[in-house]
């Protein structure tokens, strides 16, 4: 990619988009705007080509064979284990493979959950979770009888720390939040929550899905027991995400799904479960998906998540401006500084119309509750219409946005 | 580019603004709760049935402009038929709606066919056919309708 781009001083957006071969296009007959991100990124050419080498080059089964592209794709799987740890922060057996933050968050309440959760503990999640993170927990409390607490959140859609902390009890033996809300673009201050989980002595898991693509992490500084990620919402390929686990606890945990590769032994009688982190990666993995994921964060370094956070933050600031400027049309989610994500209604206009109309106008947005439906219920709305922005997008898509609601308005005008 | 007027047409956007046969009905005959789990269209349809004849019916919710003015125009199409023209009708509007309508049933259809836009766009044609479907839920004693999940006899509607 675009080092020139890169190393000119000045970042040269327009080059950086022009990595991406799947913009360039029309959508309905208008310029391709493609603002559905937090749904999934795009793939840069650098990722593209990635997995084409791999396929090309260095594909086998991986752990087992004595062969040399045996040997290739075992390294290349654990090279991207390897980056992956580096890029935030924490040691390689910390890093396990799973499809994604959804499955990443049920290998959590299996392998954690059911182990060392019993009847009447308290497990504390958030108004603005994810399905996600509201799901695998309810499933837990139907086998375990555990008790879920719901942290309230404020009008503009933030959690304040007060509300988190009054939630813990002395029966609370999990929190499991989201670091980014991936409907309001709301980022929560997940180091103090952290903090303050474990002043009470509780372990806390983040579903990072939002955040990651946005900013630098660091697992050291956020602090969470559990962290997870998907692959597939950073510029990387769907089918490989992360779950960064404290090997304290991923050792005592029971593994997730049974099978091949997760054991050291098998007899009929004993199995004997592998180290972590392969007690957690039963079965062939992902392995071109995480091959490409670890290419996606190269990707993203090269250019440096401060640049492209910075980025991000001038296209949604310019956006939230021209949306609010606009009559009739109301902006959830906090005032302050937020992920490039906007979630909005446009007055007697339901969000199914709007993303329709958007997209005969080439704008791509995403429609509806946003897999959030308690987070609409406490908004009030049956749906939003949402614009989600990456360092890719730029200010032409900005204005076809904006271009787009007028055609909605004049529509039901 | 599908020209926005084909999809949202006059008639469509008036229906919106002012839906025919909107409120609830107490006490009524027939019901059933109509759902669209991906985009949150919900609608109650409640009907009055006397010997065999739908005597009246309205419709409660809400939703987006499509599922809302086919509720209203669907209501106001049926309200004094009969229960076997009525279960027709569905049939025939759901057959529009998937493109195995004959011209003489769109013929039939008459003002419904404002509808046949949104044929055009895949996946908005479950906002059109929701309402019917709900209808039918009613009519037939189903237990109401969800455009997705293993009960959907209109898959692919």
């Amino acid at each position: 990619m675009s080092a020139e781009a890169i190393h000119s001083g000045k970042t040269d957006w327009q080059r950086i988009r022009g990595d991406f071969p799947v913009l360039d296009q029309e959508a309905h007959g208008k310029p391709l705007a493609f603002l559905d991100s937090a749904a999934s990124s795009q793939m840069p050419e650098a990722v593209l080509n990635r997995i084409i080498a791999y396929q090309h080059k260095e594909h086998a089964n991986i752990h087992r064979g004595v062969h040399l592209l045996s040997q290739r794709a075992t390294d290349a799987f654990e090279d991207a284990r390897h980056v992956v740890a580096e890029h935030i922060g924490c040691e390689d057996r910390e890093v396990i493979f799973v499809r994604g933050a959804t499955e990443g968050i049920n290998l959590v309440t299996h392998g954690y959950g059911r182990k060392f959760l019993k009847e009447g503990d308290e497990v504390i999640i958030t108004t603005m979770e994810h399905h996600a993170n509201i799901v695998p927990w309810q499933m837990l409390r139907e086998e375990k009888g555990i008790v879920l607490k719901i942290v309230p959140i404020t009008d503009d859609g933030r959690v304040e720390l007060d509300a988190f902390e009054a939630a813990f009890t002395e029966k609370t033996a999990f929190a499991s939040v989201i670091h980014v809300s991936n409907t309001l673009g709301t980022i929560n201050p997940v180091k103090e929550m952290c903090e303050i989980a474990h002043r009470k002595g509780v372990p806390i898991l983040v579903d990072g899905c939002q955040a990651a693509p946005h900013m630098a992490l660091d697992m050291n500084d956020v602090g969470a027991d559990f962290y997870v990620f998907s692959g597939h919402k950073m510029c990387g390929p769907t089918g490989a995400g992360v779950l960064f686990g404290r090997a304290e606890h991923l050792k005592r945990m029971n593994p997730f799904m049974g099978g091949g590769d997760m054991i050291l032994s098998v007899t009929f009688e004993k199995t004997t479960y592998n180290e972590i982190p392969h007690k957690f990666e039963a079965g062939t993995p992902a392995i071109m998906p995480v091959v490409g994921l670890a290419a996606a964060i190269r990707y993203l370094n090269e250019i440096g998540l401060e640049r492209i956070a910075h980025r991000e933050n001038e296209l949604v600031t310019l956006a939230l401006a021209k949306l609010r400027a606009m009559k009739g049309v109301r902006i959830f989610g906090p005032d302050g500084h937020r992920a490039p994500v906007i979630s909005f209604g446009i007055d007697d206009v339901h969000p199914h119309d709007i993303g329709t109309i958007l997209d005969q106008n080439g704008v791509a947005i995403r429609a509806g509750h946003h897999c959030t439906q308690p987070l609409m219920k406490r908004l009030g709305v049956p749906a939003t219409a949402r614009a989600s922005f990456a360092f890719y997008n730029t200010e032409a898509d900005v204005d076809a946005l904006v271009n787009g609601i007028q055609a909605v308005q004049e529509i039901f005008g | 580019m599908t020209d926005m007027r084909d999809l949202y047409q006059d008639v469509i956007l008036a229906h919106n603004k002012k839906p025919k046969n909107f409120g609830r009905l107490d006490p009524c005959t027939h019901e059933a709760h109509g759902h669209n789990p991906l985009c949150g269209d919900d609608y109650e349809i409640m009907a009055v049935v006397e010997d065999g004849v739908v005597r009246d019916l309205a419709f409660d919710g809400s939703g987006c402009a499509i599922s809302k003015a086919a509720a209203s125009m669907m209501t106001a199409r049926v309200k004094g038929k009969p229960v076997d023209e009525v279960l027709g009708l569905i049939a025939d509007f759901r057959n529009m709606m998937v493109g195995e309508a004959s011209d003489e049933t769109k013929e039939e259809l008459g003002h419904l066919r404002v509808f046949e836009g949104v044929a055009q766009l895949p996946n908005r044609i479950k906002c059109a056919v929701l309402p019917w479907h709900t209808l039918n839920a009613a009519l037939t004693g189903s237990e109401g309708a969800s455009t997705e999940g293993e009960n959907d006899e209109w898959e692919g509607a």
